[in-house]
């Protein structure tokens, strides 16, 4: 019987999960070990090279909708032939369209949610909280290999008769629910089976952290990225539903000619009259709705573990506590809550009663403050810090700093009558770049710089990753900050060509250079790619804790083997007591029992 | 050293650089364009009445940031101050923030109520239904006898005629799928929705031709969906529908006589 068939039992509620680990331990074959495997680890790192490999392909997007924008209608260089050889290699409008729905799809649902939740989810949690797995291993198997069927079918829709999904990430019906851009089912579809990997994941995340903790770890001991799964879990759990349900609905529409979003009497170009016909009594808004209640809190899934991840990298690497923690814990809490219950701010011009806007305004204005209070206390913890300007800690302020820029943008939007000017402009562009992009892909760099050596045994370089950040940091502002001028210059979003109008003739040469920018982002990420790889392969060995970190991961081998510790773990305290008085080292380790060492050594 | 050196120059020009962006922006015309409709002025103070107090923390925590980065990454012996936090602190960085943002929050709702409220909005017939497809606009005039849907109803394709100084109330529709009225000149924007009849109204203070934007995601062609606002003074107006009006009921062969 393999070890994988016994469920890993919570401490206090049976035999603890490392004891069954020892005697019952056994070699998988290949096949169970890499691929198919219940290991949390391995799902993580599955999820880490699915979400790069993903982000690369979403990059390429991104590198053709700045060609487009900097240069519309021009004969794309070098990939241009292979890429569109009827267009005389150039981007027609319906393919652009395609390009920017892809690009945010394949960004928010295949790159930084599985990076986040997936990747980082699954490797941490339960290293960190000293358990040997996740709760259910099987389901979390399961919540990786549910984003196969999602991944072929956001591909398949590139392939069919219409084209791949063309109505914007958002899908906002009646445009996604005419005929036309078959591949809109199969991005309906692809969402769909997302959604289920994310709430694999996500009954996952909340059971192990509730019932399978180290003894001694009560909740506010546990390390703040761990929170930080755990509210974006819970978020997921909460909100996801919501939007599954719209899509089904979505979907039946599409197929079924059912009426959920469609309204009657529509008159369309190229219309496929059996649709139409059919539909009738929609309410596009409806969608709206469903669709902004899953993915306003998507957005906080997207950076709330970004936060928690930096807020452990910066304890580490600046080698002090985190200052208030029980502050950063109950704010993102309130991030999280709040989340509920700002999603009407998307909808401040879609025709929705303006009353409901002003009090969705009050909620959406009000969820600046926990993310104030959360840089406030990053501030705190560097100020009187040792800081160690590591690749790690370089990425996790880099983050601070744009998500200083991300958080303060968003008030304009919230603000009802400036949002009558914002709205659907690239100021919104840039506010959402910043936050998910300059924001959490710049924690996720430093979240994989900082556990790089725990998941491999081995280190990243440090010359090529600080190489790796300067560039990266520069460029990331040389994209994203001249659109808030864009954006007050009013350019809408989503358009293919931005000089169809006079008054935004004058703005190609700031679209110039955040395409020059935005390439040059893209090429310096060899500098990444190169010391993954080799560092994969011929990286300096690790040693168990090589950023002398306190929290629970730290304790197991490096890399940890299957059920991932190999002593039993107590905690005593809190995960960030660096420069602790009480010992010689900057540090005092979780797990360390301190009682027990000063009565061996009487 | 040198890390410490990059890291601080590279933080320390995000709020240089940041705010040089913005203060040399209008200049270079990467700003709002004039406003030229009566609320207009409402919301563009509303828009730096946030952007100054967005200003003040940007720079503030910016520049604590690039301090923190460059005073303690310096190579010392000594450990760090062991402080798990201060409560004074956190409600004074609570409180304050709290407040301010309760002022941003309170000091929007007068100036929307204006616009959006059903109970603010001029009251009488509408001057004309204006209808977004894909892609392009069309403007339905009442025309001479005053009702909507009758005969002498006037369309009118891609410009929308209105007079100058006067409360301008339309309806909005769309017949296929969403689209957005937007005036950048008049800080006008609302969503068409297919099915919905949604009133709108500015009122504009200068005449002159202004690009009307389509602003919501429509379709392949959402790019080239531009039309005209053109706002003349009030003779202008009426001698231009009499002209439209004498044009739909010609025959053609009035001219000839």
């Amino acid at each position: 019987m393999s070890a994988e068939l016994v469920t890993p039992v919570a401490p206090g509620l049976g035999t603890p999960g490392w004891v069954r680990e020892h005697h019952e331990h056994h070699e998988l074959g290949f096949l169970r070990k890499y691929v198919f495997s219940t290991d949390h680890k391995v799902i993580g790192i599955q999820f880490m090279f699915t979400g790069l490999v993903f982000f690369l392909l979403g990059g390429l997007m991104a590198m053709a909708i700045r060609w487009q924008l900097a240069w519309p209608w021009t004969e794309m260089p070098v990939v241009g032939k292979l890429l569109f050889p009827q267009t005389g290699r150039v981007i027609t409008p319906e393919f652009y369209t395609m390009l920017f729905t892809m690009h945010g799809t394949i960004m928010i649902f295949f790159v930084i949610i599985p990076l986040l939740t997936g990747a980082f989810g699954n490797y941490l949690i339960p290293l960190m909280i000293g358990a040997p797995d996740m709760a259910f291993p099987r389901l979390n198997m399961i919540g990786y290999w549910a984003m196969i069927p999602a991944i072929i079918f956001v591909l398949t829709g590139f392939f069919v008769e219409g084209g791949a999904a063309a109505a914007g990430w958002t899908a906002y019906p009646p445009l996604s629910t005419i005929a036309g851009q078959g591949g809109q089912t199969y991005w309906l579809l692809a969402l769909t089976f997302v959604g289920l990997s994310s709430m694999c994941g996500a009954i996952n995340y909340v059971t192990t952290i509730v019932k399978m903790r180290a003894p001694g770890l009560t909740l506010m001991r546990m390390p703040l990225a761990v929170w930080s799964l755990l509210i974006a879990a819970l978020l997921q759990l909460f909100a996801l539903p919501v939007l599954t349900a719209a899509s089904i609905m979505q979907l039946l529409d599409r197929v079924l000619h059912t009426g959920f979003f469609t309204p009657a009497n529509l008159l369309v170009n190229q219309l496929n009259p059996e649709t139409l016909d059919a539909a009738a009594g929609g309410q596009p808004l409806l969608w709206q709705h469903l669709f902004w209640f899953y993915s306003h809190p998507a957005v906080y899934i997207m950076v709330v573990p970004a936060m928690g991840m930096a807020s452990d990298i910066i304890a580490v690497h600046a080698r002090k506590p985190i200052f208030g923690y029980k502050p950063m814990v109950y704010s993102m809490a309130s991030i999280a809550g709040l989340g509920f219950i700002v999603w009407g701010h998307h909808m401040f011009a879609s025709g929705m009663n303006p009353a409901l806007g002003m009090t969705f305004m009050v909620s959406t204005i009000m969820i600046a403050l926990p993310s104030a209070i959360k840089v406030f206390n990053w501030l705190g913890t560097l100020w009187g810090s040792r800081i160690r300007l590591t690749t790690p800690m370089l990425f996790a302020l880099g983050f601070v700093s744009m998500f200083i820029i991300g958080g303060l943008s968003g008030i304009w939007m919230a603000a009802t009558p400036v949002d009558i000017y914002i709205h659907d402009t690239y100021i919104v562009v840039a506010h959402f770049h910043y936050v998910v992009f300059a924001g959490s892909v710049l924690a996720i760099f430093a979240g994989i710089y900082h556990w790089f050596p725990k998941m491999f045994g081995r280190m990243m370089n440090e010359t090529l990753g600080k190489i790796h950040f300067v560039g990266t940091f520069v460029f990331t502002n040389g994209v994203f900050y001249m659109m808030h001028q864009l954006g007050l210059a009013g350019l809408m979003r989503r358009t293919a060509d931005p000089y169809a109008y006079e008054v935004f003739a004058h703005l190609k040469p700031v679209n110039v250079f955040i395409s020059i920018c935005a390439f040059c982002l893209l090429g310096w990420q060899v500098f990444f790619a190169f010391n993954f790889f080799h560092s994969l392969f011929r990286g300096r060995r690790a040693g168990r804790n090589p950023w002398s970190g306190a929290s629970l991961e730290w304790e197991a081998p490096t890399p940890p083997g299957h059920g991932n510790f190999d002593r039993e773990l107590k905690v005593f305290r809190g995960p960030y007591e660096y420069a602790a008085p009480e010992v010689e080292q900057d540090f005092v380790a979780q797990a360390r029992d301190l009682r027990a060492e000063v009565a061996e050594s009487a | 050293m040198i890390t410490r050196l990059v890291a601080t120059v590279l933080l320390l020009l995000v709020p240089v650089l940041g705010v040089w962006t913005f203060v040399t922006a209008p200049a270079n015309g990467w700003w709002m364009p004039p406003t030229v409709s009566t609320f207009g002025p409402d919301i563009d103070y509303l828009f730096y009445l946030i952007l100054w107090m967005v200003a003040f923390f940007f720079v503030l925590t910016e520049a604590i940031l690039v301090y923190s980065v460059f005073v303690y990454s310096r190579k010392r012996a000594d450990k760090a101050t062991f402080s798990h936090g201060n409560h004074k602190l956190e409600l004074l960085w609570t409180g304050i923030p709290a407040a301010l943002l309760l002022v941003i929050a309170f000091s929007q709702m007068g100036t929307w109520a204006k616009i959006k409220f059903r109970g603010n909005i001029p009251e009488g017939e509408p001057l004309a239904h204006v209808w977004a497809s894909q892609f392009d606009w069309r403007f339905q005039y009442a025309g001479a006898d005053g009702v909507f849907g009758t005969m002498d109803d006037i369309e009118n394709p891609f410009e929308f005629v209105v007079p100058v100084g006067e409360d301008v109330l339309f309806n909005l529709h769309s017949r296929d799928v969403l689209h957005s009225f937007s005036v950048l000149e008049f800080r006008l924007k609302q969503d068409a929705v297919p099915g919905m009849s949604i009133p709108v109204w500015f009122n504009c203070r200068e005449t002159g031709s202004y690009e009307l934007i389509c602003m919501e995601l429509c379709g392949w062609g959402h790019y080239k969906m531009n039309g005209r606002v053109r706002v003349v003074t009030r003779e202008e107006y009426d001698a231009w529908i009499t002209e439209k009006q004498a044009d739909l009921m010609s025959n053609g062969m009035e001219e000839r006589s």
